[in-house]
């Protein structure tokens, strides 16, 4: 079984958890940039969060089921259709052999994720499925790919109400090694301010914007590169903030404020172009802790799962149906 | 992280590599991952399974076993002797960089050519090796501007060191050098060719050699390798 790609946007590629111990050879993480999404497309399909999913940047494409299959939708929210019937988004839902799912931009949000019930099945390379473009791991999804699809024997017709995470909003950061390069006028007026995320985005890292002037460290040149990590929040030489994504290099000399909580990246990362962002510094109590009830969270997604009823007046096949079935005469 | 100092050394960079062997070879439950930058080694753990505290007093504890600034170097290290065509149209800016290390292009060749080198750390890009020390004529400035991109197998030059390139990459170092080596290679068993401690050569060759080195197509470059007696 494989989805046929008959039409894709220009930034969907293929991506799970990532990719743990490269690190030390200079290849990042990569996986999906909401963690988030894949879960809640594990949880909707009952299986595991290993799978890999489709990620579609912006927007989707037309997919060809060529056998029944089984999909699920997270992430930012897209316009998406089977056959022309409207379906709907944070929802598993089953396709027949020979329809085609099609996905439009993005209403809210980044990245949106096309999960199939069994996985995306392409060969793991170094221990993952995900492309890691700018490592030149994998590819970009193009017209007439094949997308293979693992086995899988669960159900559909699940949703699940998404946390609101498409529309930018506060992140909680810790305090990291370098913080203290920047005096505390400068990391009050860093938690005052109001952000921008700038139109420089990407699964690197992202561009935030404000008003009035940068924020600078002491020896903001001559630092040594170290070791850098998504979620680290990076100052270049304008005085401009980088948030670093799941393709970010794995080594910097930017001096870096604070690093963003794994529990907020997914909110960070679906922050749209001109969504407001704004940091707040929690202590390494609260941090561990916010981060555990995140993983727990992570874990009883499939109990919040619930059958996706259906309203009667979105089902265009209505008097198809057989609406009415066992009856049996109340005399007999 | 466990910074050793904050400007790059040798003895820094020596004891940040054996200080993160030191951290793997512990086993460490609820370590995810460890590396070693140029003078610092770093250690992502799980904070659920290994507290802070915990980890802390596990490095502190390895930190004083012994002054990690004489250590050796890790074992099984190699030298690879990488082919190298200086300057020219493949090359650009190797006339600017051997000016500004006072020199003539002939003896900038001489030099960079029978520099050894180590690989001091891999990163920024997979598998793209930091190397150095060159001599002190080479510690030259970065570029103000960025060049736009560089191929893959380019080796540029800044602050007495060379680095690489392990993908088509912009930067403010001057390019110096063409290689036809792939320090990653996706596709292959051993995706990563070099370690931490390797010392490499680049010996100069001509544009026609390097040319017949691509048509091998192997990603090696024409590079030789051999074991570094320890």
């Amino acid at each position: 079984m494989s989805l046929l790609v008959h039409q894709i946007g220009p930034a969907c590629t293929i991506q799970d958890r990532g990719r743990t111990g490269y690190l030390d050879q200079g290849l990042s993480r990569s996986g999906a940039a909401d963690q988030l999404a894949l879960h809640e497309g594990a949880a909707l399909l009952g299986q595991n969060p290993e799978c890999a999913a489709l990620e579609m940047a912006g927007m989707g494409g037309t997919f060809e089921a060529t056998q029944q299959a089984s999909i699920a939708l997270t992430g930012a929210p897209m316009q998406a259709s089977i056959d022309g019937a409207p379906v709907v988004w944070n929802a598993s839902h089953s396709m027949e052999a020979g329809q085609k799912l099609t996905i439009g931009v993005a209403k809210q949000g980044n990245y949106g994720y096309l999960n199939v019930g069994g996985g995306i099945d392409v060969p793991l390379i170094l221990g993952s499925r995900s492309a890691h473009l700018t490592a030149n791991v994998g590819r970009a999804v193009q017209v007439g790919d094949r997308l293979p699809v693992g086995p899988y024997s669960g159900s559909t017709g699940m949703k699940l109400r998404p946390d609101d995470r498409f529309s930018g909003g506060n992140l909680r950061v810790l305090a990291s090694f370098q913080t203290p390069l920047f005096d505390a006028e400068t990391l009050d007026r860093f938690t005052d301010t109001a952000f921008r995320r700038g139109a420089r985005a990407n699964r690197m890292g992202m561009q935030l914007e404000s008003d009035g002037e940068g924020f600078a460290a002491k020896g903001q040149l001559n630092i040594l590169s170290e070791v850098i990590t998504p979620g680290d929040i990076q100052m270049t030489g304008t005085g401009n903030p980088f948030i670093l994504l799941p393709e970010c290099q794995t080594t910097g000399g930017y001096p870096r404020i604070a690093t963003v909580l794994p529990c907020d990246l997914s909110r960070a990362a679906q922050t749209p172009s001109g969504g407001q962002i704004q940091f707040t510094f929690v202590s390494m109590d609260e941090a561990i802790t916010l981060h555990s009830t995140y993983l727990s969270d992570l874990t009883r997604l499939r109990a919040r799962v619930e059958p996706l009823v259906r309203d009667p007046h979105d089902i265009a096949d209505l008097l198809s149906y057989q609406l009415i079935s066992g009856m049996i005469s109340a005399t007999e | 992280m466990v910074s050793f100092a904050d400007t790059m050394a040798e003895s820094s960079n020596r004891a940040a590599l054996a200080f993160r062997n030191a951290i793997d070879l512990l086993g460490c439950d609820g370590v995810i991952e460890t590396s070693a930058s140029l003078a610092s080694a770093y250690i992502r753990f799980d904070p659920v399974a290994l507290s802070h505290v915990e980890i802390h007093r596990q490095v502190e504890q390895i930190l004083r076993e012994k002054n990690w600034y004489q250590e050796p170097l890790p074992a099984g290290r190699r030298l690879w002797r990488v082919p190298t065509v200086y300057g020219g149209k493949l090359a650009p800016q190797f006339d600017e960089a051997a000016a500004a290390a006072g020199l003539s292009p002939s003896e900038a060749i001489k030099r960079l050519g029978e520099s050894r080198v180590r690989v001091l750390t891999i990163g920024f890009a997979p598998g793209q090796p930091y190397l150095g020390p060159l001599g002190p004529e080479f510690d030259i400035p970065r570029l103000k501007e960025l060049t736009p991109m560089l191929p893959e197998g380019a080796l540029v030059l800044a602050i007495s060191q060379f680095v690489l390139f392990s993908r088509p990459t912009p930067t403010g170092w001057r390019h110096v050098g063409q290689t036809a080596f792939r320090c990653f290679r996706p596709e292959a068993e051993q995706s990563f060719a070099l370690r931490p401690g390797d010392e490499m050569e680049f010996p100069p060759i001509s544009r026609a050699e390097l040319d017949n080195i691509r048509e091998t197509n192997d990603g090696s470059g024409g590079a030789t390798c051999e074991e570094i007696p320890s």
